[in-house]
């Protein structure tokens, strides 16, 4: 071999030697786990543009380990947090979550935020038997054996909310929402629950994530004069949205508005005023009156600063956290099928008040509640149900 | 579709044609005179709306009293501070890549996504609220039952203000000749003395600056996080490649054509298809003038 | 046979990253080795984009288009396969009461393969080459082909009965019968992947050191003369970047089978850009620095992910303007310098 072309294969081979050592190096702080500690997997996108919402999850679920830590740990153990990033990407979610099964091997997983990152692990958590917590609300249609569903469904927001809506002088709706699953499958939830109860749907229109013009489909807003919009805008659409209408002088004092994707959170992006008077569909409001909320209200604030506000999905990730740590009890054992089967009919007393994991379905009897936005960026809850029963496959 | 509804679609037309062509106006002088396809232009923007951002922030603290006033310093500060970055960005990565425009648009877009992600870093993921001047809300009723929203107007105006100016700037000042000759040909306009360093410095400043002004705008009817400027850009480059490079005019038709069709067509059918029809429209049309609606003839 | 194809300089470093490729599963542990398939699937694209790219010069933004047809194709036979007799999920619950049309012809193998193998083809031939029949330049080709890939994607989200929308098509199970979601399966299928890669990069190789590539060449330097040489260049150029939609589309197909879903995502503008920078930093006109970047920076980006979440962008913006500002030439042309080779010239436009 010639003088270059074997220093050429030193260079080409080392580096490639160095590519597949690096992860084995990388493998080993990870591999060690100590025997009084149990490992929790927390997959959610801290980079990329959902991280605009899941962020705020993980603090909360942070938080719930630091409290059950503080308390003993489960079952003895101390539970050590294991973050992944999920990029906003949907193949990384997937990636991340074979890692955190294979690799870390934790025992349980909470994560997800969109139902496009679920649908992406749902196999994997499949092949490796693995558990997850889903803590988002989601249009339903979903009953996955290894998966807890801690936030509502669609029977609990969308169905609730419809009802309660019709009883206010709903007569006509116009749906808006951005243009995938969550918003087309909870309108169609939506129009045969309107037709059910008597009302029409009188428009129907979809605007492409991202998008931020809306005043052609305020123009038809106006034309239709609807009793309600039922909006399901998301993301950054949803602050133009917003403006937009109170630009339009439908802001809300003078146009009814609900909306099943607007906490307390959305709110801080959309700003208090352009939200003032709209409602919301969530199970859990940071107004909502009981010692367990003020007392998981304060430690946040403490934890993370008095200016941060407490939504929907940041509960229900902290829920997640002890409704594991319940069900793990309850089974004596941290094994996923004895953990699963232990966790029919597991209760919390979360600040949204009590929960229950129901008997067969894997997601969560829950209060509905329905808020209507304040001028300081809280709601006034307007509305409270009884606990609800779950059901993702309605009968339309 | 009654008489009312069709005055505000029509007002909504023109109202994104303003919003297209204030997003475009500095891709264009930029793209025209340089060759250079700034990708982080849309980050450019975003700057914009930070900076409106803080100022707001700024005068909450400070003077509550005029907080009403601030967005008329914001908009000023915010073209500033984007004209100065804009600068430095010229100085120290894009002046390497003069005559390699797709070597451009690779290195602007690397740099747009450093961008992104120091936005992202330093302000957090999530939405910044951005407070509404109050004699901004709201809307004006010239007719019974057409509202107009004031903002919006204030978004017209403003954009017919800064046109202007750019005309102005472009056709009677000494500077303004000295880019059009550099346009028409670099080489012989360096060999009348032109400091053409200078010039694609302060041009391409110029064309941040706008973008700054845009973003600044923008703060009033969308949202402003980190992924803003990614929402913009294509959008804005459809704009300006349909319009012709080195046409404020055709940027300007451009503009108010593709608005029109957006929004006449999101009226007829829903965004998403809006958008895809629209998409064919301006590929058709390129394919059969690839220059743009108005394109110079420049020796190149 | 050309001289240059046969260089033994070329044929050792083939053989060198290559052999380390395949020696690679064995010093892994066994879930990593999808994670390689998918890497390796991106260089098939960048395989594609040294060709259209580093040889012709022409920028194709779009190459998303191809990689999402290819990948949607096999994904729809994969399904197809998985939910038989029953529809797919997704359609179950978007309320999809019978097999869209276009879905039947992809319960056929062979149709799958065609559309891989093919449509990319149909699709890129006729458009480009009327595009570049009116000498519509780089630039403007290059956002033309932008614009398209965020088209198709919002296409791709609003048809959700469809194409399973922003979510996309995951949960496969079996191709024809042979398992393809168990780490072992894909380890198989890696060693497969990895023969035909090969294939393919002595393919490119091939014609970009056969007079074909001397063509290309001179079409990227002075497109003028050649035409006025006599050549067709609007055919050249359209054959050319539909070789290279062909070899992204069997990309998507790859990745595909090691990811086992496929979305939306990958068939925008910002994948699409990301997958010319795989290209530009193994060098752009490097067939085997095509295939080392395209690993390269996937395992860089699984490891600073993990480590930095932060990181990913301030890593990848910086890729881009080093592979434009510094290294032109990317990782090949480093190693050129340091040997001190006369490199192939590959200036862009």
């Amino acid at each position: 071999m010639s003088l270059s072309s074997r220093r050429r294969f030193i260079q080409k081979s080392s580096t490639l030697v160095a590519a597949t050592a690096l992860p084995g190096a990388a493998l080993w702080p990870v591999l060690s786990q100590a025997a009084d500690e149990v490992k929790l997997g927390l997959l959610h996108s801290m980079s990329g543009t959902i991280a605009l919402a899941e962020a705020a999850i993980v603090d909360a679920e942070k938080m719930a380990i630091d409290e059950i830590n503080a308390a003993g740990g489960v079952l003895g153990k101390k539970i050590v947090p294991v973050l992944e990033d999920g990029a906003s990407d949907w193949p990384t979610f997937a990636e991340k979550a074979k890692k955190l099964l294979q690799q870390d091997k934790v025992p349980a997983v909470i994560g997800c935020y969109t139902s496009a990152s679920r649908k992406a692990v749902l196999p994997v958590f499949k092949a490796n038997k693995g558990l997850l917590y889903y803590p988002t609300y989601y249009e339903g249609q979903e009953e996955d054996p290894q998966v807890i569903y801690t936030s509502q469904e669609a029977t609990q927001s969308v169905v609730a909310a419809m009802e309660w809506m019709a009883k206010q002088q709903g007569k006509t709706f116009f749906f808006v929402g951005s243009d995938y699953i969550y918003p087309r499958t909870c309108n169609k939830i939506a129009k045969a629950t309107a037709t059910r109860l008597g009302s029409s749907v009188v428009g129907e229109e979809y605007a492409p994530l991202g998008h931020t013009e809306f005043s052609s489909i305020i123009n038809k807003i106006k034309a239709a004069k609807p009793d309600w919009i039922y909006s399901t805008v998301v993301g950054g659409s949803n602050v133009a949205f917003y403006k937009q209408l109170k630009a339009a002088g439908l802001d809300g004092s003078k146009q009814k508005l609900l909306s099943t994707v607007v906490s307390e959170n959305e709110i801080d992006g959309i700003g208090k005023d352009n939200a003032v008077g709209y409602y919301a569909c969530m199970g859990y409001f940071q107004s909502i009156k009981s010692p367990e909320n003020e007392k998981f209200v304060a430690a946040i604030k403490a934890k993370y600063g008095k200016d941060r506000v407490v939504g929907d999905p940041m509960e229900c990730g902290y829920n997640a956290v002890y409704l594991w740590k319940l069900a793990v009890e309850k089974a004596k054992s941290f094994d996923v099928a004895k953990v699963i089967a232990a966790s029919s009919e597991v209760e919390f007393k979360a600040p949204e008040g009590l929960v229950r994991i129901h008997k067969t379905n894997h997601h969560v009897w829950k209060k509905v509640r329905i808020g209507r936005a304040r001028a300081d960026g809280q709601f006034d809850i307007v509305h409270e149900s009884q606990l609800t029963e779950p059901n993702p496959f309605p009968k339309l | 579709m009654s008489l009312e509804i069709f005055w505000m679609q029509l007002f909504s037309g023109v109202s994104y044609t303003a919003i297209l062509l204030l997003m475009s106006l500095g891709l264009a002088i930029v793209f025209g005179l340089m060759g250079v396809i700034n990708m982080a232009h849309g980050e450019l923007m975003a700057l914009g709306a930070y900076v409106t951002f803080m100022v707001a922030n700024v005068f909450l603290k400070i003077f509550p009293h005029s907080v009403d006033t601030y967005i008329l310093f914001a908009i000023p500060i915010a073209f500033l501070v984007t004209f100065l970055f804009g600068m430095f960005l010229e100085w120290s990565v894009v002046r390497w890549f003069y005559n390699r425009p797709l070597d451009t648009l690779l290195a602007t877009w690397g740099l747009s996504l450093i961008l992104q992600q120091t936005y992202r870093t330093v302000f957090g993921p999530q939405e910044v609220t951005i407070p509404m001047a109050s004699w901004l809300d709201g809307a004006i009723e010239p007719f019974a039952g057409v509202q107009l929203p004031l903002n919006r107007i204030f978004i017209i105006a403003l954009t017919l203000l800064v046109a202007a100016a750019v005309y102005l700037l472009f056709f009677k000042t000494r500077m303004g000749l000295q880019v059009r000759a550099i346009t028409q040909n670099r080489a012989i306009a360096e060999t009348v003395g032109i400091n053409t360093r200078q010039v694609d410095m302060y041009t391409f400043a110029l064309g941040s600056g706008l973008a700054g002004i845009a973003g600044s705008v923008f703060t009033m009817i969308g949202s402003t996080n980190p992924g803003t400027g990614q929402l913009y850009i294509v959008d804005t480059f459809i704009v300006v490649v349909f319009g012709g490079v080195a046409s404020i005019m055709g940027t300007a038709l451009s503009s108010f054509i593709i608005a029109q069709l957006q929004t006449t067509f999101e009226f007829m059918t829903t965004s998403s298809y809006a958008k895809v029809l629209l998409m064919l429209i301006v590929v058709v049309i390129l394919y059969f003038r690839p220059n743009g609606l108005f394109s110079p003839k420049v020796r190149s | 046979m050309p001289k240059d194809f046969l260089r033994k300089s070329w044929w050792v470093n083939f053989i060198i990253i290559f052999g380390l490729l395949l020696l690679l599963p064995m010093a892994s542990p066994a879930f990593r080795v999808p994670l390689y398939g998918k890497y390796l699937s991106f260089a098939f694209v960048a395989l594609g984009i040294v060709l259209s790219w580093g040889y012709c010069g022409i920028l194709s933004l779009g190459q998303g288009i191809f990689f999402g047809i290819g990948a949607y194709a096999l994904a729809m036979f994969l399904k197809l396969e998985a939910s038989s007799p029953e529809l797919p999920d997704f359609m179950v619950w978007s309320s999809v009461e019978q097999l869209p049309l276009a879905w039947l012809p992809f319960q056929s193998f062979s149709f799958t393969l065609i559309c891989i193998f093919v449509m990319p083809v149909l699709v890129a031939f006729p458009f480009t080459y009327l595009i570049f029949k009116k000498r519509v330049s780089g630039v403007y080709f290059a956002i033309l082909t932008l614009a398209l890939s965020l088209t198709l994607t919002v296409m791709i989200i609003g048809s959700q009965g469809g194409t399973g929308g922003a979510n996309g098509i995951t949960d496969f199970s079996s191709l024809l019968g042979w398992d393809v979601a168990s780490d072992e399966a894909r380890t198989r299928l890696y060693y497969m992947m990895l023969g035909l890669l090969a294939l393919c990069a002595a393919l490119v190789q091939y014609l970009v050191s056969s007079r074909y590539g001397k063509v290309l060449i001179a079409i990227r330097d002075r497109e003028d003369r050649v035409r006025f040489s006599g050549y067709d260049t609007a055919w050249i150029k359209a054959a050319t970047l539909s070789v290279s939609c062909v070899l992204a589309s069997i990309g998507g197909a790859m990745f595909v089978l090691f990811t086992g879903l496929i979305t939306p995502q990958l068939v925008g503008a910002v994948a699409s850009v990301e997958m010319i920078v795989y290209a530009a930093f193994g060098g752009r006109t490097s067939v085997l620095g095509a295939v080392f970047a395209a690993f390269a920076i996937g395992w860089l980006k699984s490891a600073l992910s993990e480590e930095f979440p932060q990181g990913w962008l301030f890593f990848l913006g910086g890729l881009f303007l080093l592979v434009t500002a510094v290294l032109p030439q990317g990782i090949s042309g480093l190693l050129d310098y340091f040997k001190k080779r006369p490199t192939v010239t590959g200036d862009s436009q």
